[in-house]
């Protein structure tokens, strides 16, 4: 039975983590940074990847990295969340860093663990762990194509596409046309790459580096939904031992307790199917299946936290002032990131064999 | 400290002087209760050899590889989780020598005398009332209901009025009752189900001696609590494998059933499915945490989303039998020892999950505990709570 709590170790890394958002990724900070042209906070980046060592932990240390976990890049994910902090950390330190370790590219790998670069795979956010994804023209030794939804590609270094012929390609960040998208998320940007005859370094088969990659984004976006409900929660249960009308606190009132309750026994569920998932990852036990049932879990749970939070702080709520608008968008798109919950649910039904009519 | 070599060593020397093959049941039980390996953390002489509690697991192991009888825990459900650790933390010394052990072998099974027609969620409400005698006996008069198993009881934890003129949380004791003595009269109650598992319990002038009281005169409301503190701890303490709930039966028809099989109840049951495993997970995060010792506030809620999910289980099922849901198994009224959900059909299953809301707190009683105790939510607005139990309107 997997490990279901956290080590010591973990619960530092997380103080540590949340210590250093509180001082880049504030409220108002984030909010202000969607609306200017450098939509990352690569200050953050910087700190987490470079201070802290934190773009390494899926890595062996013999290959650049810190030789830490699933387990420890749940936790900094889970800390993301509560901040729904602008950076590429699940798409470069897990998502691209996972490609590269199903490849054989330890230069890559070694640059992407230490910070110094960041990488992005190049598929669309919404696909989920074997499900089919574009691929881009090789011919001639190059590569024509154009992608799109592709998050965190703006602050990408290296980009790794997939190609017609199987292969994984990397490609330089500079050598493709990298168009803004507008996003859902403000806080996860996306984009439309296009190639146009560029040369790339073939890495590795693609199916299985995807493959990899996407599994992992999958899981560990669990921890991200967790934290992000875990914060929406928290603040809405505060807001309401404050806001009074009626003459009483909000909170007071049963109908809204209840909901509140009931929104607590879901992030319980989750913390426990997010924590199960990352061990899973770690341990390579039972994988598949922890994967597709965190995945099938989170999302409606971190949706409907952010909901409940928009609901119940009401007026305030709807405004542009007030972080929940920032965790509605990125509840909403990251249902939809890695595969829907009805896509993780149909996966579910092949490997624990609930067959469909 | 007694480690797990020390239990794993006892436990070895208990099977060596009690081979399980050729000993009586109840004999053998009586040799682990006296050998402390009954309930590890209890204190020596009363079951125990005041071990961490996370250890009982090492002896529990042993002992099922070796073909040992357990003391089918399940028949004596209330008698091992909620009266035994009330009696050990409130129980005087003769108490705890009477009634541990016979409790813990399954040979006295033990029922619950607290919820009344009056008094369900407002447990303190209560209106059975404990008159003392000249003697410092009590005698107690009144009606209790949904009292699980009382047919088959030897004793009762009971909780009684005993000072109508306090408030109501005050003025409550907590008793031991004979189930036998003759002013109790136990008469089934039937349910939903067609069975008769609960029952209305009438008490007629029952004589209570005083060394039968539990905790102090008028201290019952907190003698309670540890009671029903309990009740929510054991839901919260099972492992259970992969479909190892209401989901098993269910998935287990889907996959011998293709003919049944529709897209609305694949969708529904794959919801399902998942809610199940991490209903699962949730509750072994919980056991493990308890193991570590950091027990977190998990299981307040966990018992919400078991009812929830056995009433949507099971009302899937009915479904997904088609013809077969319009029938039913067995409306024959029974008296059964213990809830067997396994047993019986879907049909059964839906109808008794329905009580899985209401019976050990409702789930609105459940969701006020998680919001205001694990939530910190101001409490509900209190107009009972100065006022003797005797001037509340009824």
């Amino acid at each position: 039975m997997s490990d279901l709590l956290y080590s010591e170790e973990e619960e530092a890394l997380r103080a540590a983590v949340r210590d250093l958002l509180a001082d880049h990724c504030d409220a108002p900070g984030v909010i202000a940074r969607t609306e200017s042209d450098t939509p990352h906070d690569l200050a953050a980046w910087k700190a987490l990847a470079d201070g802290m060592g934190l773009a390494g932990l899926l890595v062996p240390e013999d290959k650049g990295g810190q030789g830490a976990s699933h387990r420890e890049a749940a936790v900094v994910l889970e800390e993301l969340g509560r901040a729904v902090a602008p950076v590429p950390y699940l798409t470069s330190a897990v998502v691209a860093t996972e490609a590269l370790l199903a490849c054989d590219a330890d230069d890559l790998l070694a640059e992407l663990a230490s910070g110094r670069r960041i990488g992005a795979l190049a598929v669309a956010l919404n696909i989920a762990p074997g499900g089919a994804y574009k691929v881009v023209r090789h011919e001639g030794g190059a590569l024509h194509g154009e992608l799109t939804a592709v998050a965190d590609v703006q602050a990408a270094d290296v980009l790794l596409v997939p190609a017609d012929d199987g292969g994984l390609y990397a490609v330089d960040a500079s050598a493709v046309t990298v168009t803004p998208q507008i996003p859902f998320d403000l806080t996860r940007p996306l984009a439309t790459v296009t190639l146009d005859g560029t040369r790339g370094r073939l890495l590795g088969d693609a199916e299985t580096a995807v493959h990899r990659a996407l599994r992992a984004g999958a899981g560990l976006l669990a921890s991200e939904q967790l934290g992000l409900a875990d914060w929406t929660l928290t603040e809405t249960v505060r807001y309401l031992k404050e806001r009074k009308q009626f003459n009483r606190p909000v909170g007071g009132f049963q109908a809204l307790k209840h909901r509140l309750a009931q929104l607590w026994l879901e992030v319980v569920n989750l913390r426990a199917a997010a924590r199960n998932a990352a061990d899973a990852l770690a341990t390579g036990e039972d994988t598949d299946v922890a994967v597709a049932v965190a995945q099938a879990y989170a999302a409606s749970v971190a949706v409907h936290a952010a909901e409940e939070a928009l609901q119940l702080h009401a007026g305030i709520g709807m405004t542009w002032e007030h972080p929940v608008h920032l965790y509605l968008k990125r509840a909403k798109a990251d249902s939809i990131a890695y595969g829907t919950a009805g896509a993780h649910r149909a996966r579910l039904a092949e490997l624990v064999d609930l067959q469909a009519p | 400290m007694t480690d797990a070599a020390e239990l794993k060593r006892r436990t070895a020397e208990l099977l060596a002087a009690h081979p399980p093959a050729s000993t009586d049941r109840l004999d053998f039980l009586k040799a682990r209760f006296d050998a402390g390996l009954a309930w590890v953390h209890y204190p020596e002489g009363l079951g125990g050899l005041n071990a961490p509690r996370s250890l009982q697991a090492v002896v529990d192991a042993e002992l099922e590889a070796a073909g040992a009888p357990d003391n089918d825990p399940r028949r004596n459900g209330i008698g091992l989780g909620m009266a035994a650790p009330t009696i050990l933390k409130y129980g005087t010394e003769e108490q705890k020598q009477r009634y541990l052990r016979p409790l813990w072998v399954g040979e006295e099974i033990w029922c619950q005398l607290f919820s009344e027609p009056g008094a369900g969620s407002d447990l303190a409400a209560l209106g059975t009332r404990a008159v003392r005698q000249d003697d410092g006996d009590w005698v107690v008069n009144g009606q209790k209901v949904w009292t699980s198993g009382a047919h088959n009881s030897r004793w009762a934890i009971l909780i009684a009025r005993t000072d109508p003129d306090v408030p109501k949380h005050a003025g409550i004791t907590y008793f031991i009752c004979d189930m036998a003595d003759p002013g109790v009269d136990v008469r089934p109650l039937r349910q939903i189900t067609g069975e008769a598992e609960f029952n209305e319990v009438f008490l007629t002038d029952v004589r209570i001696p005083d060394d039968r009281r539990l905790g102090e005169v008028g201290d019952g409301w907190r003698v309670a609590q540890t009671t029903l503190n309990n009740e929510r701890v054991a839901i919260g303490g099972m492992r259970l494998p992969r479909e190892g709930g209401m989901i098993g039966p269910v998935s287990r028809t889907w996959r011998e059933r293709p003919e049944l099989r529709t897209q609305d109840l694949h969708q529904r049951l794959l919801k399902l499915w998942v809610d199940s495993e991490v209903a699962r997970l949730t509750a072994e995060r919980l056991r493990q945490q308890l193991v570590a010792g950091q027990p977190g506030p998990e299981g307040a809620g966990m018992k919400l989303g078991f009812a929830r999910l056995n009433q949507e289980i099971s009302g899937l099922e009915v479904e997904l039998r088609g013809e077969e849901g319009l029938l039913y198994d067995d409306w024959t009224m029974r008296r059964p020892e213990l809830v067997d959900f396994t047993g019986r059909d879907a049909g059964y299953r839906y109808l008794r999950s329905k009580g899985n809301s209401i019976e050990g707190g409702t789930s609105e009683v459940l969701l006020n505990i998680v919001a205001e105790r694990v939530l910190g939510l101001p409490a509900e607005p209190r107009t009972d709570k100065d006022v003797a139990w005797k001037d509340l309107a009824r």
